[in-house]
């Protein structure tokens, strides 16, 4: 197993040659904020908020997609980077309807801890105040397309861990938005094992458990980790 | 020393902001005699007045009065504190921004969902018109200091009141600007 030595924010770090920036950093103890990216799942670098800067390349890259390689440098918090970040985050906010005051994830939303780390304490966009709708139809969980932020984690679980592949993205732009199987109501979306993977993967207030009101969805994060934990390390095959 | 003058406004919001800053309890002792209290709806005075050091406006601006004070309450004040999150977001007040026009919002509030005396509020010139849209304060006008938080927490008014009467213009960052 080739071994690259690299550099991140002037740290010399060794990472396996397989191994992305972001996993690098994090076994190096380096902080680079994400948000689609999901322990256990793919990458697909989608919501940008992990870019880091590359010396010789003036393009920022994600570093959840992105292979180290030797004698890479790498800057993962400049002043850019934290301007940027904080501008994603600000954009997330504008383009939804977050009302976290009234949303069943505050408190344990990873949008509004990425907004806290970023220092957000106000908007300077506009406001989109989209028209989104809510879906009840399943017995146990709910969507509500205000507080969706396309990470697309719920379809990523769903696909690659449960294998149902009951979501998918429809749509492009502005009406881009998560469906259930053929974009019909979730509660006669047949594949759906109502397993509640995507609820446990999804960072925001989006997925919920029915019942659940201010403040009461703390996501079971640790479930999925010991699911993928079991897969990785095959203690289910005996 | 001359005391710094404080005034409260209250926009569009459900007061839970002003419930919050009179959780400072027994501190509000000790900033009365740091501040005069120039105006508030704790207060019976009705016009705002010039020269204010420090004011705190909470909730968002909903509807013509609430526009026509804030432009005044900026006019005359040097610090302006966007204080709690409908101020700051537009928050729940702004929950029928997505709908666009208010009138639906009105037939439902007052006409299908009343038990008794069902009529939309009219009263040209006591009654304020609703703004098509309700907007967070800094989209009206200039804001130094932002203090979400539904209601902000008591301990964070106090801690950033504590640094403006020090002459900071505090920055704040952490938990004192956690939305929600
Ligand atoms: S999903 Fe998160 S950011 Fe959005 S309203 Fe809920 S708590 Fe706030
Ligand atoms: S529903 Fe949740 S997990 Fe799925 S895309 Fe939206 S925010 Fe991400
Ligand atoms: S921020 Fe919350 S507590 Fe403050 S006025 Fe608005 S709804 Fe009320
Ligand atoms: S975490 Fe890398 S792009 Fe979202």
């Amino acid at each position: 197993m080739a071994v690259k030595t690299l550099t991140i924010n002037d740290r010399l770090v060794s990472a396996r040659e397989s191994e992305t920036i972001l996993e690098a950093a994090r076994d190096a103890g380096i902080h680079i904020p994400t948000l689609c990216h999901l322990e256990g799942l793919s990458d697909v670098g989608a919501c940008r908020l992990c870019l880091v800067e590359i010396a010789g390349s003036h393009k920022l890259q994600p570093a959840c997609v992105t292979k180290v390689a030797e004698g890479m440098e790498v800057k993962t918090d400049s002043e850019k980077l934290q301007k940027y970040r904080r501008m994603i985050i600000e954009m997330l906010f504008a383009e939804g309807n977050h009302v976290c005051s009234v949303c069943v994830a505050n408190g344990n939303c990873e949008l509004q801890d990425l907004a806290v780390e970023m220092g957000m304490d106000s908007v300077h966009l506009n406001y989109q105040f989209p028209q989104r709708t809510v879906d009840l139809s399943h017995d146990r969980f709910g969507i509500d397309h205000n507080r969706c932020v396309l990470c697309t984690r719920c379809v990523r679980v769903c696909d690659e861990i449960e294998g149902a592949h009951t979501w998918d993205v429809a749509g492009r732009g502005h009406n881009a938005h998560v469906i259930t199987d053929l974009n019909q109501p979730w509660g006669t979306a047949d594949s759906c094992t109502s397993c509640g993977k995507c609820m446990m993967a999804c960072p925001t207030g989006a997925i919920f458990a029915q019942g659940t009101t201010v403040s009461e969805m703390t996501k079971e994060r640790d479930k999925l980790e010991f699911i993928n934990t079991a897969r990785k390390n095959q203690e289910w095959i005996l | 020393m001359n005391k710094l003058k404080l005034a409260t406004v209250w926009l569009g919001g459900c007061s839970g902001c002003h419930m919050s800053f009179l959780d400072l309890d027994e501190w509000l002792i000790d900033l009365a005699t740091q501040v005069e209290l120039v105006y508030s709806p704790i207060a019976d005075i009705k016009e705002y007045p010039e020269g204010v050091d420090i004011v705190l406006v909470e909730g968002a601006v909903a509807n013509e009065d609430n526009l026509e004070l804030i432009k005044k309450v900026r006019d005359r004040s040097k610090i302006l504190i966007s204080f709690g999150d409908c101020a700051v977001t537009g928050n729940v007040t702004a929950l029928r921004n997505p709908f666009g026009d208010p009138e639906p919002f009105l037939q439902r509030s007052y006409l299908e969902a009343a038990d008794i005396q069902n009529q939309i509020p009219h009263e040209p010139g006591i009654v304020p018109a609703l703004l098509e849209q309700v907007k967070p304060v800094h989209d009206v006008v200039e804001v130094d200091v932002y203090l979400p938080g539904c209601p902000s927490n008591a301990n964070h008014i106090r801690a950033a009141l504590e640094m403006l009467l020090m002459g900071e213009v505090p920055h704040l960052s952490g938990k004192l600007i956690r939305f929600g």
